[in-house]
């Protein structure tokens, strides 16, 4: 059963988890880091307490997040649609993704942002900084460790989603698992794509985390 | 014109149990180049009332002048052009922890937008008038408290400020090293002509370096004046208790036990000033009187750089003459307080 052939699909499954799960990312904290970041400064103890653009951040965030991924999938495909011109595959696969993903990363970020000292935020305000100055040199330095142990879980989580899409035709080692475990009763094949997804969920872990310690100055 | 003048500042916290007030009729002038004590127990509202100098706490009511401008008529850019010179230092020293002292020292210069090379130039001088110029690498999780509070006093003169705000500086930090920093504090008065308001519960704080003190209660300044003066003759019941507790702090902590355990007479704490001490006074009034007093507790104090000695003496229990011998102290020139009994610790 090693063929070639089969190799190469595998490699080519790879390739794609890679990418699907890595621009979902990257394109999530694009959308996600900001609102995060607008969730923790609106809150009531944040820097600018805003209760309604709070509560209607919150509200969405929550609804988005409460969607189980496959459905948000499936609901998501005239929208996949519009946006990629078609709902199959690793492309179109990253909108779900990205929609899934961006809630999650913001309520992370949010968290991150949350834990920095409210005593250094006053110690900036007394210095005369302005919000903004603050949200870029205090609240998102101190929380870089935070926020990068965030991101190692989020792309932990969005790689598990991707391998979900394989069920709807979106590429990928999930792809590969559904069609020849489940429809063809390869099971070699989806062990050897389930182990390979471990591996890359523990690549990543262990790459965040020893990036996270590096960067950590509070750890003599 | 006073540097700083508080007015009639009452500050007001809606809490889900209804309404605080953290301040009530604040009132208080600060001279330029004076270092100013602020002392109370922990809830007098001191932390409240120094976040209103610089408006990090809006007041409810009153008005707050900086060299006579009022901060309320300020815009939101103005008042933070404003705190550039109303520079401040916490007890948790509030340092960025996940960047170098360097960088931390030139935070506030790049908030005023001096370049990199500028603004570590600048550092690097700070640095080395607080003595940590060979940490400037290090980052604040490898330094003692002491260090981490110098690194922060240099941050807050990074901006040349008028005024130096002190929450509870040195309440976080062993004798010792207060005692550096205070030292540090005082040099940077006299050098460089920068006012220091100081917030603290330790009257020993005061003591060391003050020259003027105020004595809060419950949001109110029940007492204020130099802190000789205040040392000397303290007129409200917390200033007593707090000089008594400064006492204690020193030596041997048993003395409030020492004190109620033995308590039989009348208790009265005096103070020598400078030329009350030539005199063998206790002795002459033994002599005079024909009757025991017993000194409970003596010592020697540095109040704002001048040696004041400190004696609590208890007369005996069916004394007839006790107020005949108070009269006979004051007329040598000794400060008499009554020592209150149910201090609570």
């Amino acid at each position: 059963m090693w063929t070639t052939e089969v190799q190469t699909m595998i490699l080519r499954g790879i390739g794609e988890t890679l990418y699907m799960t890595l621009m979902s990312t990257l394109v999530g904290y694009v959308f996600g880091l900001p609102l995060g970041i607008t969730l923790s400064v609106t809150d009531k103890d944040g820097l600018s307490p805003n209760t309604k653009v709070y509560k209607v951040l919150d509200v969405i965030v929550n609804v988005t997040r409460s969607i189980p991924f496959l459905i948000l999938l499936i609901l998501l495909i005239p929208f996949t649609r519009l946006v990629v011109g078609r709902s199959t595959g690793s492309t179109a696969t990253i909108i779900p993704l990205v929609v899934a993903a961006v809630p999650f990363i913001a309520r992370m970020v949010e968290s991150s942002i949350n834990e920095v000292d409210q005593g250094v935020i006053e110690a900036a305000r007394s210095m005369g900084a302005g919000n903004i100055r603050i949200i870029v040199n205090v609240l998102l330095v101190e929380a870089k460790t935070s926020l990068i142990t965030g991101s190692t879980i989020a792309i932990g989580t969005i790689l598990g989603y991707s391998a979900m899409a394989g069920t709807v035709g979106g590429g990928g080692l999930g792809d590969i698992a559904v069609r020849y475990g489940y429809y063809r009763y390869q099971s070699d094949i989806m062990i050897v794509t389930v182990i390979l997804l471990v591996i890359l969920v523990q690549i990543f872990q262990s790459a965040g985390m020893l990036i996270a310690n590096k960067t950590n100055k509070r750890l003599k | 014109m006073a540097e700083i003048e508080i007015q009639n500042l009452s500050k007001r916290y809606e809490t889900k149990d209804g309404i605080v007030e953290a301040l009530t009729d604040v009132s208080l002038s600060i001279e330029k180049g004076q270092i100013y004590g602020i002392i109370g127990m922990s809830g007098a509202g001191k932390s409240t009332l120094i976040r209103c100098i610089n408006f990090l706490e809006k007041p409810s009511e009153g008005k707050v002048l900086i060299e006579g401008k009022s901060l309320e008529s300020l815009t939101r850019k103005e008042l933070q052009k404003q705190r550039e010179s109303i520079a401040m230092i916490f007890q948790h020293f509030n340092l960025l922890m996940q960047k170098s002292v360097l960088e931390n020292v030139c935070f506030p210069l790049y908030i005023q937008k001096n370049s990199r090379k500028e603004a570590r130039a600048r550092a690097l001088e700070l640095l080395e008038i607080v003595g940590l110029a060979d940490k400037k690498n290090a980052y604040p999780a490898m330094l003692s408290g002491g260090q981490k509070q110098r690194v922060a006093i240099a941050r807050a003169l990074a901006c040349n400020p008028k005024i130096l705000l002190c929450d509870e500086a040195t309440s976080a930090l062993d004798p010792q090293t207060t005692s550096s920093i205070l030292g540090l504090l005082k040099e940077i008065n006299s050098r460089f002509g920068i006012t220091i308001v100081i917030i603290t519960h330790q009257m020993s704080v005061v003591r060391e370096i003050c020259t003027d003190v105020a004595i809060m209660k419950s949001g109110e300044i029940v007492e204020h004046g130099e802190v000789a003066e205040v040392f000397a003759h303290p007129k409200s019941e917390v200033a007593k208790e707090l000089i008594l507790k400064d006492t204690n702090t020193e030596g041997d902590n048993n003395l409030e036990n020492t004190i109620s355990r033995i308590h039989h007479g009348e208790q009265i704490r005096i103070v020598f000033s400078e030329n009350s001490s030539f005199e063998p006074v206790i002795a002459n009034l033994i002599l005079t009187f024909k009757e025991p007093v017993n000194i409970l507790k003596a010592s020697t104090k540095n109040v704002g750089g001048v040696a004041k000695g400190e004696m609590i003496l208890e007369f005996k229990e069916n004394s007839t003459r006790k107020e005949e011998m108070k009269a006979y102290l004051t007329e040598h020139g000794l400060a008499i307080g009554e020592v209150i009994n149910n201090v609570d610790h």
